[in-house]
Parts: structure tokens; C-alpha cells; sequence
């Protein structure tokens, strides 16, 4: 009869000794070694899930490859190919999604499965969280854009960035890209009542602003209105700054303003970092919303 | 104001109070609990044995009354205090990609002097399965996993709530091995349960909890006065069962005994189990045949 108790392997559970501490670290070091863990443990969970790996990185690749076989041809007036545009385009919906969409529903699940609640129940420092969920952004977000440039480079002959400049832009324009989206999921992970509906309740803003901001629907069949009306959101600014990035200088004649202007883009996604902050700050709870 | 469990108690809470909207959670709970003890919350759904816990553990924020908590009041403590104390939660549905070894590891890197995480992992019995994805885990062994989970940090107390809900007889009697190691080794352990045989292996003392306040505490063996309650004897008669109650059991047997001129048939004496003291404390004394016949 015993044995049939030991599913769980060897017992030794009669050892009264109070448990030996390991080795103690100084504060500092602990909060740091929060941080990494937490980074860790979110790449690690993210690259061990691999079905999803694949199919989040390749839903992009996917569209981006539909919508080029379905507007082919030449963006009128230009050499720029409608490919070419919406690689830009989908460099922003990449971002997007690997930040904003990720997020808002990774952190609605852990919330309602208890995860955060464990973690807030530890001694952990509550921005290591944080940190990890930056860090897991930082390496799906940059895997995902890696994948889009060279899909674009090989398929539809979207240069590299031509210059360190280019290349400047291009980075911060992630980099600041994601982060606003990020703010923004992680405030969107507070809305819906259950882990199940977070999906649905974060892509339909999601894909609103998809379509009115260059994404699926190139900015020059837009109405200005309509596009014009995406310029309070942060997704056209990533979107123009792709393109100010691997396009064609001339091709900002095209651009309601007649060109790119980095420091508007620059201040909009800014703008929208300091607002997810705020959101997110004033809306995150460590426990469900059924809990009480 | 008082140091850090001057008095030796780990947890001291006066006149807990809580609302839900209009519901009632907490009215007016009062518990203390020495360091080194384990101690049983036992209740109905909803007698607000888990809005306690929550306070306690500082999840949760009163309307009312004062709590303290290895010394510090657990709605303004710190990471200090959370290093401190543990929390056993249910299962681990956010890190199932991780195996058994790296999820203690990871926890442990949270503590300023956390436990060798192979040797908790031993401890909670579950050696053979650390180098398994989570997801793999039985039921059981994730509860397991959460104990080791919870006590990685050295804790001096520990919070289980509803620890075993859920498990095969056989589950629950590993699970209880774990706890009573845990306790033998000094740990001060708050356990909410359903179940009264959990409470009787366990507890040092049991606290019953009922529409927000304690109405009994004590040893298991003397709740309610159970120790010094009538015991009810019965037999088979000429003229069928007989029972009767009485305070000298042992004369009434010897009576028994003379009259039937040695072997009583179908004898037993009875005390009041903890089930009837709870369920005469509880409020839910005509529920008793029902419970009697969930048992079988």
C-alpha cells in the first residue's frame, strides 16, 4: 500500500530540522537578481511554449505576405511598391502585437489563475515584475521586427536602413513604439471581467486602430480624416517612423504633412508612454477581480 | 507599541471587521496565536475564515480593528515582513512551462535567506519530479509544489488555506506528513480547512469561525467541551437498542455488565465527535443525518 503513495518519488518527510538558509545577498543584489529572474523566467515560459513562438511570429509574416499579393503594384506617382509599405506597416502591427496584444492578455491570465497574487505575496520588489515583462517585450518585440525586415529585405526588396541615422530612428522607434504599447496592454490586462475575454477586448481596439492607421490599409487610400484622426494614437507615428526608416526619402511628400517629422513622432509616443504609465499604475491589481 | 512579538505571539487581531457591499464578511473577530503553534480555522463556505487569512496575510484590507503579525501590522508591512512569513497558494497555472527545480530557484532568488531549494524540494517529497515541466504534475504534486513554494523563504509562520480540497484520502495523508515536519521543526502554521479530521490531525488548537467572528476555540480534544461532555452509551437490550446518557459511563457499564453477567451486547461509549460539537457550534445541528450519511 505504501509504495502507491510514492507517485511523487522518494519521501523524507520525517527530518525535523528546521530548513539550512542558502547563501544571504545584500539588498541591492537581491533586487537586481529579482529582475533578472523574473526576465529569465519570462523568456524562458515564452520560448518553451513553442507552437505559440511560431505562430505569434509568424502571424505578421503571414499577413504581410497576403496583403502584398492582394495591392500589388506601385504606390501611384513613386517606385515604392505597395509591399514595401505595408512591411512598414506590419513592423508596427508586430510591434504591436508582441507588445500590447502579449501582454494585455498574458498579464489578465496570470491575474485571474493567481500568478500575481503569489508573486505579491513574496518578498519580490514589485517593479521586478515589471522589468521582466520589459524584458520578455524587449526580446519578442526585436525578434519579431528582425523577422519582418528580413522577410521585407528578401521578398519585397525593402532596403535596410540606409544610413546610421536610419538605423537610429529605426531603433528608437521600436524601442519607444513598444513601450507605449506596452503601458497600454498592461492597463488593458485590468479591463476584462475574465482571463478568457481579454483577447477579444484588447483586439478589437487593436485592430480598429490597425486599420486607420496604416497598418493594413495603406495611409494613401485613407481619408485624411480618418487617418488624421489615428495621429492622437501612438500605431501611425510607429508606422510613419518604419517608413521614414527603409523608404525612399521623396516618399514623405506623400505624408499629410509632406514629411516626416521625428521629433512629433518622438513626442506623441512619449506622450503615450507617460499616459500608459498613468493607466497603468492607477488600474493594476495583483488579485482577480471576482476575488474579494 | 509593541516590539516585534514581545509577547510571543505571532499573530494578535481584536475586533476584525469586513463588508462586501452588503454582505457581512468579518463582525468583530478576535484571534491570537502563539509563535511555534499550529492553529485550525474551521467554518462553513463563507464564515469568513479566508477573508481572515487574507488580512493576515496582508492581501486584503480590514474596515475595522487591529491586526498585528510577527509584530507589524500586515496591511502596512513590507518586504521585510513578507520575507518573513509564507503563503502556501493554490497551484501554479502561470509558470507550467517551468520544471519543479527552476520555479523553487526562481521563488527563492525573492528571499534574503531562502532555503536550499534541492533540499526543499526533498522535503516536499517531490526529488523524483524536479527536472519535470509543472504542466506534467499531478494535482496532488503542484500542491506539493506550492507548499515548497511557500516555506522556500524559512518562514516563521506559514498560511494554508484550504490546503487539501480536493485530494484523495491517500494525497491528504502525505500532505498532513509535510505539515506535521513543518511544524515539528518550529514553524507557526494558520490552516483553514473544511475537513474536521484535517483539523484533529493537525491543529493545536481550532478556532470555529462562524458568520464572521470566533465561536470556539481550544484543543480539538476539548472544543466545546467536548472532554467533560455526557457520553452516550448504547446496547442491545432484551427490547432492542437502548442508549442512554450519563456522566459516569464507566458505572453504568459495570451495571451493564453485572446485569448481563459479563459480555454487553453491541456496547459502545461515545463522546461527542468534533463534527458534533462543530456542527452544534456551527448553527447546523439538523444538518448532523445528512452529514452522517455523506460520510458513508
Amino acid at each position: 500500500m505504501r509504495h502507491a503513495l510514492r507517485a511523487g518519488g522518494p519521501q523524507r518527510l520525517t527530518a525535523p530540522a528546521r530548513l539550512q538558509p542558502g547563501r544571504p545577498m545584500t539588498p541591492a543584489r537581491r533586487f537586481v537578481g529579482a529582475c533578472l529572474a523574473r526576465g529569465e523566467v519570462e523568456v524562458k515560459q515564452y520560448f518553451r511554449s513553442k507552437d505559440a513562438v511560431v505562430f505569434t511570429l509568424a502571424l505578421p509574416v503571414v499577413l504581410l505576405a497576403l496583403l502584398a499579393s492582394i495591392f500589388s503594384g506601385f504606390v501611384h506617382g513613386t517606385t515604392v511598391h505597395f509591399s514595401q509599405v505595408y512591411t512598414t506597416g506590419l513592423l508596427a502591427g508586430g510591434v504591436a502585437s508582441t507588445s500590447f496584444l502579449n501582454l494585455a492578455v498574458a498579464i489578465a491570465a496570470e491575474r485571474e489563475n493567481g500568478g500575481l497574487k503569489r508573486l505579491a505575496g513574496t518578498p519580490m520588489p514589485r517593479t521586478a515584475y515589471f522589468v521582466g515583462k520589459a524584458l520578455l517585450v524587449l526580446v519578442t518585440c526585436s525578434l519579431e521586427v528582425a523577422v519582418l525586415l528580413v522577410f521585407g529585405h528578401f521578398a519585397y526588396g525593402v532596403g535596410f536602413p540606409s544610413s546610421a541615422g536610419r538605423w537610429w530612428v529605426f531603433a528608437w522607434v521600436t524601442l519607444l513604439g513598444a513601450t507605449s504599447m506596452a503601458l497600454l496592454g498592461i492597463f488593458l490586462s485590468s479591463l476584462p471581467r475574465s482571463a478568457r475575454s481579454a483577447a477579444p477586448v484588447a483586439n478589437l481596439p487593436l485592430l480598429v486602430l490597425e486599420f486607420i492607421s496604416g497598418v493594413f490599409v495603406p495611409f494613401t487610400a485613407l481619408s485624411p480624416g480618418l487617418y488624421g484622426f489615428a495621429g492622437i494614437f501612438p500605431l501611425r507615428w510607429i508606422a510613419e517612423g518604419y517608413s521614414s526608416a527603409l523608404l525612399p526619402g521623396y516618399f514623405q511628400q506623400l505624408e499629410p504633412g509632406h514629411h516626416w517629422d521625428h521629433a512629433l513622432m518622438a513626442a506623441v509616443m512619449a506622450a503615450w508612454c507617460a499616459v500608459g504609465l498613468v493607466l497603468a499604475a492607477k488600474t493594476f491589481r495583483w488579485t482577480g477581480r471576482g476575488e474579494r | 507599541m509593541l516590539g516585534p512579538m514581545a509577547n510571543g505571539m505571532v499573530i494578535e487581531a481584536r475586533g476584525l471587521r469586513k463588508r462586501y457591499g452588503q454582505t457581512v464578511a468579518l463582525d468583530g473577530l478576535d484571534l491570537d496565536m502563539a509563535e511555534g503553534e499550529v492553529l485550525c480555522l474551521l467554518g462553513p463556505n463563507g464564515a469568513g475564515k479566508t477573508t481572515t487569512v487574507e488580512i493576515l496575510e496582508g492581501y486584503r484590507r480590514r474596515d475595522a480593528g487591529e491586526a498585528r503579525v510577527l509584530g507589524e501590522d500586515p496591511q502596512r508591512a513590507g518586504p521585510s515582513w513578507r520575507a518573513r512569513r509564507g503563503i502556501v497558494l493554490q497551484s501554479c497555472e502561470d509558470v507550467v512551462e517551468l520544471t519543479v527545480s527552476e520555479c523553487v530557484r526562481h521563488f527563492a532568488r525573492f528571499y534574503p535567506a531562502p532555503a536550499d531549494p534541492e533540499e526543499v524540494v526533498e522535503r516536499v517529497g517531490l526529488s523524483s519530479k524536479a527536472n519535470s515541466r509543472i504542466r506534467s504534475l499531478s494535482g496532488g504534486q503542484r500542491r506539493r509544489l506550492d507548499v515548497a513554494l511557500g516555506i522556500i523563504g524559512r518562514p516563521e509562520l506559514l498560511f494554508l488555506d484550504e490546503p487539501t480540497t480536493g485530494f484523495d484520502p491517500e494525497a491528504r495523508r502525505l500532505f498532513w506528513e509535510v505539515v506535521k515536519s513543518l511544524a515539528a521543526s518550529g514553524t507557526s502554521i494558520l490552516l483553514t480547512t473544511h475537513y474536521l479530521e484535517e483539523a484533529e490531525a493537525l491543529a493545536d488548537r481550532v478556532a470555529v469561525v462562524n458568520h464572521g467572528t470566533v465561536v470556539a476555540v481550544g484543543p480539538p480534544a476539548e472544543l466545546g467541551g467536548r472532554q467533560s461532555a455526557p457520553a452516550t452509551v448504547s446496547w442491545l437490550g432484551p427490547n432492542g437498542w437502548q442508549r442512554e446518557q450519563t456522566h459516569q459511563p464507566t458505572a453504568l457499564v459495570r451495571q451493564l455488565a453485572e446485569a448481563f453477567g459479563g459480555e454487553v451486547p453491541g456496547l459502545t461509549v461515545a463522546r461527542p465527535t468534533l463534527e458534533d460539537v462543530y456542527l452544534a457550534l456551527t448553527g447546523m445541528g439538523q444538518a448532523q443525518p445528512q452529514a452522517q450519511r455523506d460520510d458513508q
